[in-house]
């Protein structure tokens, strides 16, 4: 799938966002006034300004509140509905802390668990599709909320307990690369099923549609230089888990150790969620001669 | 809505005949003909006339090579559309309801108007039937030609998909297959009309018809027994030839 950088941005950004609401509701760290506005401040940033990166790659933007009507069937329609649910709450939850000194602990544990919804809806996006079996598993929600929760804790400064989940999303992330690596195998799609041909013989392209490319090659038959994602998933694993979970977990915690920490993760985690969409192989590939 | 109804009354698409097309594209340009000047958004091209041209399609005619294990390979064409399937994954994940599966026929249609370009529902099909049209930022698939199989205003013989209509090898049939007596239905009995990528599930309605087995023809050399030696030992003058030439 192309890795286009509005929905990489929307979903790193919007997970850390949600996961660092999703702490503060539950009152970690147990902040008010000025600092609890700082806090509010960089949640709602990241998560706002996740979701409004996504709409940077919708070729109809002006539409976009027709999105909240399909929560029966559409996973995208839910994540919308979900994320302006938890943002609302959230809000009046960092109202009550930041002005009036006051917790509306059962609104923050609402707030909280609406955040992680909205997370899960997100990796729901990509895992219901079967026509991308590196991304139709549990794993990839799995993927999406151990790096959510994480880096939530993370920013919440939660230090121990972020090195520990840390830990906990990189075995998340190897185990969703090594299982995801076999699927479309697995899955049996081959050229010969896609069509239907296979009774005859061997099958192959002898000319694409075009000469020229199209939307479906541009949008998901994007190929990944193998050499390359392996040293990716290198640099994404050492970024995104081993470094900050090394300085939270080994070195004596400053305010200048997490930046370092929470800038390693964030540049881990781009390269992870560059990778998540690059090596997603779509069956509409095996049309073109591709997988 | 992008619920799915749970049966459609008919169930109209097309049967695409892998034995007879012979490739030339001409259902793609009406296609694209048709739909550019009617239903919707025009399907825009990019670069049309430079060196990296691409553009909307509804409808693309690959290529395939199947080598069978004896016998030498064969070219089949293989247009591909919308399979307007009963279980449409498209349908289901569109977040605003402008994808939708008509309950009065089963044809799939995407209402422009309330589509926002997420591109969600090009990445549920299997098929790569629908296509985001760069110019207008809607997604883009094929109607059935929904514009000229109701439309009064063209004669009868005209009420039918445009890529129906030109094929000059007449490899491609519309009907309803909802009536076992239609001629979509019998083609797909009579032939075995297969589903593609059956395996996940999308029910599609539009079905192919696989090329028929090639026959197979014993060698008949009709100038064999012409050509055979006649004479097994040589006899007279040239007899006499061969040996004198064969002692020098």
């Amino acid at each position: 799938m192309h890795p286009a950088p509005s929905v990489i941005l929307f979903t790193a950004l919007s997970g850390l966002g949600f996961g660092l609401l999703a702490f503060l509701g539950m009152g970690l760290p147990d902040v008010t006034g000025w600092v609890a506005f700082v806090f509010f401040f960089i949640a709602f940033a990241l998560s706002v300004g996740g979701l409004l990166a996504s709409t940077f790659h919708l070729g109809n933007p002006k539409n976009a509140m027709k999105a909240f009507s399909q929560w029966k069937t559409s996973w995208l329609s839910r994540e919308g509905c979900l994320a302006v649910a938890s943002l609302i709450l959230m809000g009046l939850y960092a109202i009550g802390v930041i002005f009036f000194d006051t917790k509306l602990t059962q609104i923050g544990w609402i707030g909280a668990l609406l955040s992680i919804g909205t997370v899960f809806t997100t990796s729901m996006i990509y895992a219901q599709l079967p026509t991308i079996p590196r991304w139709n598993h549990p794993l990839t929600s799995a993927y999406f909320l151990s790096l959510s929760i994480a880096g939530g804790a993370l920013l919440a400064g939660q230090a121990t307990a972020a090195g520990v989940l840390l830990l906990i999303a990189g075995a998340v992330q190897l185990l969703a690369w090594f299982d995801g690596d076999k699927r479309f195998a697995q899955r049996g799609h081959t050229i010969e099923t896609a069509t239907g041909l296979g009774d005859i013989g061997k099958v192959r392209m002898f000319e694409p549609p075009h000469t020229g490319t199209n939307y479906l090659l541009h949008e998901m038959v994007y190929m990944v230089a193998r050499k390359h994602a392996q040293k990716l998933r290198i640099i994404a694993m050492v970024f995104m888990v081993i470094l900050p979970a090394a300085i939270l977990l080994l070195l004596p915690s400053n305010h200048m150790l997490a930046l370092i920490a929470v800038i390693s993760h964030l540049g881990g985690l781009f390269a992870s969620r560059w990778l998540f969409f690059a090596e997603a192989e779509h069956v509409v590939g095996l049309y073109y001669g591709q997988r | 809505m992008t619920q799915l109804p749970a049966q459609t009354t008919r169930k109209l698409g097309l049967v695409i005949d892998l034995d007879t097309c012979v490739g030339c594209h001409a259902c793609v340009i009406s296609c694209k003909g048709w739909n550019t000047e009617n239903y919707g958004a025009p399907l825009s091209d990019q670069d049309a006339y430079g060196e990296d041209p691409s553009g909307t399609f509804l409808n693309r005619v690959h290529s395939f090579e199947v080598k069978p294990e004896a016998t030498p390979a064969q070219t089949i064409h293989f247009p591909k559309s919308c399979l307007h399937c009963d279980d449409a994954p498209c349908v289901t994940v569109c977040p605003t309801g402008a994808s939708y599966k008509r309950v009065e026929d089963g044809i799939v249609l995407v209402n422009e108007k309330d589509c926002i370009g997420c591109g969600l529902c090009a990445w549920a099909c299997p098929y790569g039937a629908r296509e985001l049209d760069k110019a207008a930022g809607v997604m883009k698939k094929c109607t059935l030609c929904v514009d000229r199989i109701y439309n009064e205003n063209l004669p009868e013989e005209d009420r039918e998909p445009a890529c129906v209509r030109t094929c000059p090898a007449n490899a491609r049939h519309f009907g309803d297959f909802a009536d076992p007596e239609s001629n979509v239905s019998k083609l797909t009995r009579a032939r075995g009309g297969m589903d593609l990528m059956p395996e996940l599930g999308t029910k599609p309605v539009n079905k192919y018809l696989p090329p028929r087995p090639k026959d197979t023809m014993d060698e008949i050399d009709i100038l064999a027994p012409l050509l055979a030696p006649v004479a097994t030992e040589t006899k007279g003058f040239l007899g006499w030839l061969d040996k004198a030439l064969e002692k020098l």
